[in-house]
């Protein structure tokens, strides 16, 4: 009897359509998802959308954050103007150009190798992996703050392991003018050729064997299956850690900042570092404003190109 | 129409004009590029923005 009663009551409920069976529990299906997106939408639009629009329109003023009474002028493009006219803000960004570049270089050469050796299952590869991947998980500030100890010209290992090799005698990586740009270079290689290096790895593993297997009844040579069947697998992989590596170089700060901060002169200056001491050193916001503006549009450039080839990844 | 509105090329062509853009934004050899790379990557981006709303080629 009961089971019979319950079974009538579930025809009926099968026949009352979805969106009056939400209201007569209380809320509609749409009122529902309205309160699971509403407290997401209002935080993405305080904390990244309007302090976006509000850089946008302060890049076209004369705005100073430390003169809040001073009477704030439209002065249209002036500021790109005088941005894109500097031979300074343009040396920054070939001292970005530089760190950029060759970083992704000797990540992408030293994380590649890495990988193909890690890929070779050898007893203990799960240890080396996790010893590998340490450097990755420590705070870029502690990273710079430790290796400017490394680098002392006197008491530094780095100087003593150089002196080893070669009789190169008492030199400062962090003070030479020539060397700097490379001190900076080699710490972030250091820190980031991990994750190059887990990317890689993934792209490896996830090459099937029987190709391998296939080739060899073909006759191909190592040297032959590397060029043929890994590089092509692997590069979609490689492409999306330079990519990534790329966008997050374009915006470094904290590691460089602790370890030369912008010095010697200006040699280790990145466009990020610049962009701080122009907005609260010099307290120009609106010139400041719209370098940073620049360097949005460049970053967000840079990533329509990564989500691009992220679905060709996920189209493979 | 439709067959020219194919939202692979014309993404493709607007990666091109970003790349562009930031060569020319961090090139050591010429001031005049590097004034100009702003227009060019906004450009690009913008157009990027827009194309990747056309619909896909039949060929995915």
């Amino acid at each position: 009897m009961a089971e019979s009663t319950l079974t009538a009551e579930g025809s009926r409920r099968a026949q009352v359509p979805v969106g009056s069976r939400g209201r007569a529990r209380g809320l509609s299906d749409r009122a529902v998802l309205l309160l699971f997106i509403t407290p997401t939408l209002v935080l993405l639009l305080a904390i990244n959308i309007f302090p976006l629009i509000w850089n946008i329109v302060l890049s076209f003023t004369n705005y100073r954050a430390n003169q809040p009474g001073r009477e704030i002028k439209w002065i249209g493009l002036r500021n790109y103007e005088r941005l894109l006219g500097s031979e300074d803000i343009w040396g920054y960004l070939q001292v970005t150009a530089h760190f950029v570049c060759w970083s992704i270089f000797f990540q992408v050469l030293i994380g590649f190798s890495l990988a193909w050796l890690l890929n070779r299952q050898f007893r203990g590869h799960a240890f080396w992996t996790t010893v590998i991947v340490l450097p990755m998980m420590l705070s870029p500030a502690v990273v710079g703050t430790f290796w400017t100890y490394l680098f002392q010209p006197q008491s530094g290992i780095f100087n003593y392991i150089v002196n080893f090799f070669i009789d190169a005698g008492d030199f400062s990586m962090i003070g030479d003018v020539a060397l700097a740009p490379w001190t900076i270079v080699i710490v972030d290689t250091w820190m980031w050729t991990p994750f190059v290096m887990l990317i890689c790895l993934a792209g490896l593993r996830s090459i099937p064997e029987y190709i391998y297997e296939a080739a060899e009844v073909d006759g191909a040579s190592p040297w032959r299956q590397f060029w043929t069947i890994t590089v092509p697998m692997v590069l979609p992989f490689l492409m999306l850690a330079v990519l990534f590596r790329a966008i997050e170089n374009f915006k470094m700060f904290d590691m460089v900042v602790e370890l030369t901060s912008g010095g010697p002169g200006s040699t280790t200056e990145l466009a990020s570092i610049n962009l701080k001491r122009e907005a609260f050193e010099s307290w120009k916001t609106g010139y400041s404003a719209a370098f940073a503006t620049i360097l949005f549009v460049t970053v967000f450039g840079a990533a329509n190109i990564y989500v691009k080839f992220l679905n060709q990844v996920k189209k493979r | 129409m439709k067959r020219f509105l194919k939202r692979g090329p014309w993404e493709n062509a607007a990666c091109v004009v970003i790349a562009l853009g930031v060569f020319m934004l961090m090139q050591p050899f010429s001031m005049w590029l590097f004034s100009h790379s702003f227009v060019v990557i906004l450009t690009g981006t913008l157009g990027f923005v827009v194309v990747s709303h056309f619909p896909e080629g039949e060929d995915g």
